[in-house]
């Protein structure tokens, strides 16, 4: 890690281009950009996040604090490479006026023709794709489940303020249960008649899972609480009884289906890299989750 | 609501997120305790799990001569899954996983066993709902093949009712020449329908190796150059630094031809070979296949236009090593080769006048898998004779293994006043720019098996083909006595350098 005072864009570049050099590895194979916008407090942990999700996808991983805005401007820097890392890392710490254009400093560090993801691990802008870093993106990643005041509200202004290329991990989160659950209709090809979904009573990902259920089943999915973790419960009722999947420790399930025993089956809640990296594994637009945010502002309506 | 009009809703082709799941299904493995079981497939069914791919209800039935209960078999995949499974141990899988084993002891010619099998099967359906659909994993000797498959018809296991299937797994070797694998594959065919047999050709599961389509076909640039106007040659390496080990039994009478050239280096040939198919369907990719298999044909000289070896004792990467004469179970006077490279040509108007040279070896330099397509050197220089010293012929080279992705050489200017010219490399890491961790060729190929996917097992045509490719290789080598002789970690007998030097051509150095 070297250390760059008082720096700008250039001087972040040219470390870069340094470093690669002495690494004795000129060449580039890192396939995006991906700026993390965090706070100080949690700066350290979204770049180890980031650092397991980048043995699956190299990246030029640009994280940017925007510390206080008043005051003079000035742009500080810690550049690396290697160590673990199969790209690149800076963490830019922005101070002054310089906070209110932090894409000018992000812009030039961009690599030329790749894609660019941005991922707020924390609070993120009511409208992402109107924020001034997040409009260098492609791929806005939002995590409504982490948000630190208005949990209840987070995803509700995601879904609201959502256009092409926005994603929330809340979404990531359930595809293991969407997985199983149509795995579930491609064994018991029956009518499902109704659904329901149990989770925490604060659940973006439950209220995404039943909004999903519910626009493609086209039957109403009751939606209750439960003490989680996360969610406990998903049922498809048909005309054999019901097919429900139970899992109340987090980790195993319990798979139980009309006219066949029970059986266990992991179903383990991933963590961040995990996460992250199936994010970045899809980078054009989910036309799955554009329809499931939809019938969340339908609903809503 | 019939099952044939039924569509999961929940379902959508543009929902890539999900995974394919198998259905419900089980697999019977035979040969438990061989390498191939503990070192490959208990594995990569582990991962799969791991990874949510198996259906809820899998269930894995070893068959095997040993006097085992349930508990034992479930011990042997225990450790096999600690010692080679690339995923991580997580109890919960494990767990879920191990209540769908079973074992049932017998021989091949036991039809109490058989009996006992079927049994088993069918209970797993009612307890576990697998449904009807079992896969038959043969890990084991091409010679016991006939007797499983006709007992597994005998006891009514090879028959699929209406809506469920049966399929069979086999590893090559698929034969030793092209008259015993006609016998073998009448000896599947009898009892499963062609589209149930899958032949494990493990190079074809390879990230790689399926990359080499999608470079060819999905890019611009690349399939302008890939005919004889502008490519020279081909070498097709597979190289291992390691001897035959503990195959001798296997090894002595087969040689590196029949064990490597026949199905990898030939498969590989016919994907870097190969026209645009129509699609990517299991149909389209055969036929494009077979095409450049039956378009092979070899020069006419075989003594000039092959070479083969056996190592001698010597030092191969630090390490004192026998010679293969020496090994534990090889006879003395064994002429089975661990050197084989062969030139084939591809009478095709894309092709004609670019020879393909293959090689595979063992106690090689090292172990490394790649497709060199070296192309022509540039038609006219304007720069002067010595500016031009020391650029050699333009290269792309695909390295399957290890080390996967790929290199583009080709001439720079070296900095300075002088206009000098050099070769530079240009490297593309496959685990650089992708996942680190691409999923094991098994877990892939297992996975399609239990699919029903059949676009990367070779068929038993592509196999036929093959060994015509082969045999007349084979019966010249088997009527000249010895092969020649290399020591241990270099790269072949001196015959083989002079094959290509005949050519006025020299082997890249992997």
């Amino acid at each position: 890690m070297i250390e760059l005072i008082d720096t700008t864009a250039s001087g972040i570049a040219a470390e870069f281009v340094r470093a690669r050099t002495h690494a004795g590895s000129p060449a580039m194979g890192m396939v995006m950009t991906l700026v993390i916008v965090v706070a100080e407090e949690d700066a350290e942990a979204a770049m180890q996040t980031a650092r397991g999700a980048s043995h699956e996808h190299p990246a030029r991983v640009l994280g940017v604090i925007l510390e206080d805005a008043r005051g003079p401007a000035q742009v500080n820097a810690q550049v690396g490479t290697g160590a673990g890392w199969t790209g690149e890392t800076a963490l830019i710490r922005l101070r002054g006026e310089v906070v209110r254009h932090a894409e000018s400093v992000v812009l030039p560090l961009l690599l030329p023709d790749s894609p660019v993801s941005i991922w707020w691990p924390g609070d993120a802008p009511a409208d992402p794709a109107c924020d001034p870093l997040g409009a260098l993106a492609q791929r806005r990643i939002t995590d409504s489940a982490a948000a630190s005041r208005g949990k209840s509200k987070a995803l509700v202004t995601q879904c609201t303020s959502y256009v092409k290329g926005n994603t929330d991990l809340a979404w990531t989160r359930i595809t293991p249960w969407r997985a199983l659950l149509a795995a579930a209709l491609d064994q018991h090809r029956l009518k499902v008649t109704g659904a329901s979904v149990t989770a925490e009573r604060i659940s973006p990902s439950a209220d995404l899972l039943a909004a999903w259920l519910g626009l493609r089943l086209r039957v109403p999915v009751e939606r209750s609480g439960s003490a989680g973790p996360g969610i406990t419960e998903a049922v498809l009722e048909t005309a054999d009884g019901p097919i429900r999947i139970t899992r109340y420790d987090g980790k195993l399930a319990t798979f139980s289906s009309p006219g066949r025993p029970d059986r266990p089956i992991a179903l383990k809640r991933r963590d961040l890299p995990e996460l992250l990296a199936e994010e970045l594994r899809h980078l054009d637009e989910d036309d799955v989750y554009a329809a499931t945010v939809q019938r969340m502002n339908r609903k809503r309506a | 609501m019939s099952a044939t009009s039924f569509v999961n809703p929940l379902r959508d082709v543009r929902d890539r997120r999900l995974p394919r799941i198998a259905g419900p299904c089980g697999m019977v493995l035979f040969g438990v305790t061989g390498d191939l079981s503990r070192k490959k497939v208990m594995p990569a069914i582990y991962d799969l799990a791991n990874r949510g791919l198996l259906p809820p209800g899998f269930s894995l039935t070893g068959f095997a001569r040993r006097d085992w209960a349930n508990q034992d078999f479930e011990q042997i995949v225990h450790d096999s899954v600690k010692a080679h499974a690339r995923t991580e141990f997580r109890e919960e899988v494990w767990r879920q996983l191990a209540e769908g084993f079973r074992f049932v002891p017998g021989d091949f010619d036991d039809d109490a066993a058989f009996d006992h099998l079927r049994r088993t099967i069918e209970e797993l359906d009612q307890e576990r709902g697998t449904g009807g659909n079992h896969a038959f994993y043969l890990a084991i000797p091409p010679g016991f093949f006939g007797d499983v498959v006709g007992q597994l018809k005998e006891h009514g296991l090879a028959d699929a009712r209406e809506d469920t299937w049966r399929r069979v797994v086999v590893e090559k070797p698929f034969g030793h020449d092209l008259q015993s694998a006609r016998e073998l594959n009448a000896v599947l065919d009898s009892v499963f329908p062609t589209g149930s047999v899958f032949r494990i050709d493990h190079y074809l599961g390879k990230e790689t190796v399926q990359n080499i389509l999608a470079i060819r076909f999905a890019n611009t640039m690349f399939e302008p150059i890939w005919n004889a106007n502008y490519v020279d040659h081909v070498q097709i390496t597979m190289a291992e630094d390691v001897g035959i080990g503990g195959r001798a039994g296997y090894y002595d009478g087969i040689g590196a031809a029949r064990d490597v050239i026949q199905n990898h280096l030939l498969q590989l040939m016919s994907l870097i070979a190969m026209e645009e198919p129509t699609s990517f369907d299991a149909t389209a990719l055969r036929i494009e296949k077979q095409k450049v298999l039956s378009s092979v044909v070899r020069p006419r000289r075989v003594d000039l236009t092959t070479a083969r070896g056996q190592y001698l004792p010597g030092w191969a990467g630090g390490e004192k090593v026998n010679g293969f004469l020496d090994e534990e179970g090889i006879r003395k006077t064994s002429r089975t080769e661990t050197y084989a490279a062969i030139k084939l040509d591809v009478d095709t108007r894309r092709w004609a006048g670019v020879p393909f040279y293959l090689r595979t070896g063992k106690r090689l330099g090292r172990r490394v898998t790649e497709v060199a397509v070296v192309f022509k050197r540039a038609p006219h220089q304007p720069f002067a004779a010595s500016s031009t010293e020391e650029l050699t012929h333009n290269a792309l080279v695909i390295r399957v293994q290890p080390d996967e992705g790929m290199t583009m050489r080709f001439g720079s200017k070296v900095p300075g006043t002088a206009m000098e010219i050099r070769d530079v490399n240009m490297d593309f890491a496959y685990g650089g720019s992708f996942t680190e961790d691409s999923p094991e060729a098994y877990e892939r190929l297992i996975l399609d098996v239990l699919l029903g996917d059949p676009p990367l097992f070779p068929r038993h045509e592509e196999v036929e083909l093959s060994w015509q490719i082969l045999d007349p290789i084979l019966e010249h080598w088997e009527s000249k006595g010895r092969p020649d002789t290399y020591r241990s970690g270099t790269w072949g007998p001196p015959s083989a350098d002079k094959m290509l030097a005949r050519d006025g051509r020299v082997w890249r150095r992997p």
